[in-house]
């Protein structure tokens, strides 16, 4: 029986197994990529200080650091089941089943499809599967590609894909349907990318996130948006186009795309086609919480933090003895916030398990978390902040009910 | 191996000396050791990983991190493999998954 088992070898999982090591307790952490680092390992760009955040840079340094503190690392081990009999977590994997205490999971986020016609041709992958093959395993997801869906990460994503030679012939609103709804509708679109403006390093984004503070403004931004769109990156982003098919005999030959109105409705006879050998569906993040879910976690919908959240306190405890979130998990945001989430849920382990007393650190790690949410780069949702408020009262509420429970 | 990012201007110069050998569907390919199985076929120009047990339609990587289920393949006669989570070796056989039975989790058709 391992001391503390950590699912998960993202930022998250490795800065809680370092926090851990640390302090003398022994980890094993399971992961089901070949790599440790999650969804680190792709990330790449420039910060405003000029420095580049080179994601497998710090995947290594994480990872190093862990194994010369003794942490065990199993890569290539998908956890397919949770549970807990009597005291004990019990972890199912393609291998073994391990036992524990104190289970922190940290599995991280996943992204949501957008339905269009022909999404299932091969060289149609979601935009997180083109920055793994780009930046990580360095090889060319196509020649040159349309990006469905328009979002911090797509936005991202498409400069990383020019860094690296690749051709990406537009950025392109998915057509609005049932499911779509929001990414489809120009108005919301508009309205979420006021808050990557300072990626942009040029033209539009920035220029808009000033003129367009107000209703007003921004629908007028929208029925003046060209058509062809402005260009981030020199890679046009259309607002005004959408896309409502892709096409291809056996695989992608391209997408069809058509103008659409200010509230997302399709103008029939403005069709056309742009040729690509890929394309990326970028339909956005969510939480990743599938073992909290079989483990017996209460869940709540917080769009802010991107979907459903197992619900935990700031100390990363959830309301099951022995179970820890840190992550992704527990809301969409940066690497730099997942590892002061796993630092956090690492001091809570230490200090439940009773080797030393940890309030003050906790305290402490509780507030770095804020504090780097607040200087946060990349921002998945411009009201984390409420989202995480919400949650606090969540759980507040279930801890009341806890005690009338007990009282009566 | 044109479609490899040998170079690149901000992330380092990838070693591309371990080259291994594998079979996909019966044809001898080369790759570079530990790389995933999708890598390695996609540097090849291999897209189509299988075809839909039912529909016949072709399919390949969607996800490429494990989520998604739709890169299984056959290797070395074990099916359901996922190709983007599995590390090259030499001289494994790889072929398009067979028709198998199995609860996949096809969690995008509930939503067209
Ligand atoms: C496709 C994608 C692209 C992203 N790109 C960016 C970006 O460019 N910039 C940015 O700031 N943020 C990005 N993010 C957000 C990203 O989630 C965070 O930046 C950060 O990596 C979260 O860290 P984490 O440790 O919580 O999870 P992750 O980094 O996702 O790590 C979770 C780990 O858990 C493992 N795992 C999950 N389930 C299991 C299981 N059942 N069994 C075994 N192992 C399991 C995974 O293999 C993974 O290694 C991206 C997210 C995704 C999904
Ligand atoms: S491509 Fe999604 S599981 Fe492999």
């Amino acid at each position: 029986m391992s001391k503390v088992i950590i699912i998960g070898a993202g930022p998250a999982g490795l800065s809680a197994a370092i926090t851990i090591a640390e302090n003398g307790l022994d980890v094993l952490v399971l992961d089901e990529y070949m790599i440790a680092g999650g969804r680190l390992l792709g990330q790449l760009y420039e910060e405003p200080n000029g420095n580049w955040w080179n994601g497998i840079k710090e995947s290594q340094k994480l990872y190093e650091k862990a194994v010369e503190l003794g942490v065990k690392i199993y890569l290539n081990t998908p956890v397919s089941n949770i549970e807990k009999i009597d005291d004990t977590w019990v972890i199912y994997t393609n291998t073994e089943t391990y036992t524990t205490s104190h289970l922190l999971l940290a599995t991280g986020a996943a992204e949501a499809p957008l339905p269009i016609p022909g999404w299932t041709l091969p060289g149609v992958m979601s935009v997180g599967a083109a920055q793994v093959m780009t930046n990580v395993h360095r090889v060319k997801p196509g020649y040159h590609g349309v990006i469905i869906g328009v979002n911090v990460l797509s936005s991202a994503i498409a400069m990383e894909l020019k860094l690296a030679g690749i051709g990406v012939e537009c950025i392109a609103l998915p057509k609005m349907n049932k499911v779509t709804k929001e990414s489809g509708n120009p108005m919301d679109v508009m309205n979420s990318l006021l808050h990557v403006s300072h990626m942009a390093p040029s033209t539009f984004v920035k220029l808009g996130s000033k003129l367009m503070k107000n209703e007003f403004m921004k629908k007028l931004g929208i029925s003046f948006f060209p058509k062809s769109g402005v260009k981030m990156w020199d890679i046009p982003i259309m607002l005004r186009k959408a896309v409502i098919e892709i096409y291809g005999d056996g695989k992608v030959e391209g997408v069809k795309v058509a103008t659409i109105s200010p509230t997302g409705e399709v103008i029939a006879g403005t069709e056309e086609k742009i040729g690509a050998d890929f394309v990326c569906i970028a339909g956005g993040l969510y939480p990743l919480a599938e073992l909290a879910a079989v483990a017996g976690c209460p869940f709540y919908h917080i769009e802010e933090l991107g979907g459903y959240i197992p619900l935990h306190n700031e100390r990363m405890e959830t309301t099951l003895d022995g179970l820890y979130v840190a992550g992704n998990i527990t809301g969409i945001e940066g690497a730099k916030v997942a590892i002061s989430q796993g630092i956090t849920a690492g001091l809570s382990i230490i200090h439940n398990y009773g080797l030393s007393n940890q309030e003050a650190a906790i305290q402490a790690a509780i507030h770095h978390i804020e504090q780097t949410r607040k200087e946060a780069f990349i921002q998945f949702h411009p009201a984390v902040k409420e989202g995480k408020q919400k949650l606090k009262q969540h759980w507040e509420n279930h801890r009341n009910s806890k005690k009338l429970e007990i009282l009566s | 191996m044109t479609r490899r990012i040998i170079n690149h201007p901000v992330l380092d110069k990838i070693d591309e000396t371990n080259v291994i050998s594998f079979t996909f569907n019966n044809t001898e390919l080369r790759g570079l050791k530990n790389e995933s199985l999708a890598a390695a076929l996609l540097a090849n120009g291999i897209r189509t990983l299988r075809v839909h047990e039912e529909s016949g339609t072709p399919r390949g990587i969607y996800c490429n991190i494990g989520h998604c289920f739709e890169c299984r393949v056959t290797v070395d006669g074990q099916q359901g493999v996922r190709a983007c989570l599995t590390p090259l070796k030499e001289g494994i056989n790889v072929s398009s998954g067979e028709t198998f039975l199995t609860s996949v989790r096809d969690w995008r058709s509930e939503n067209e």
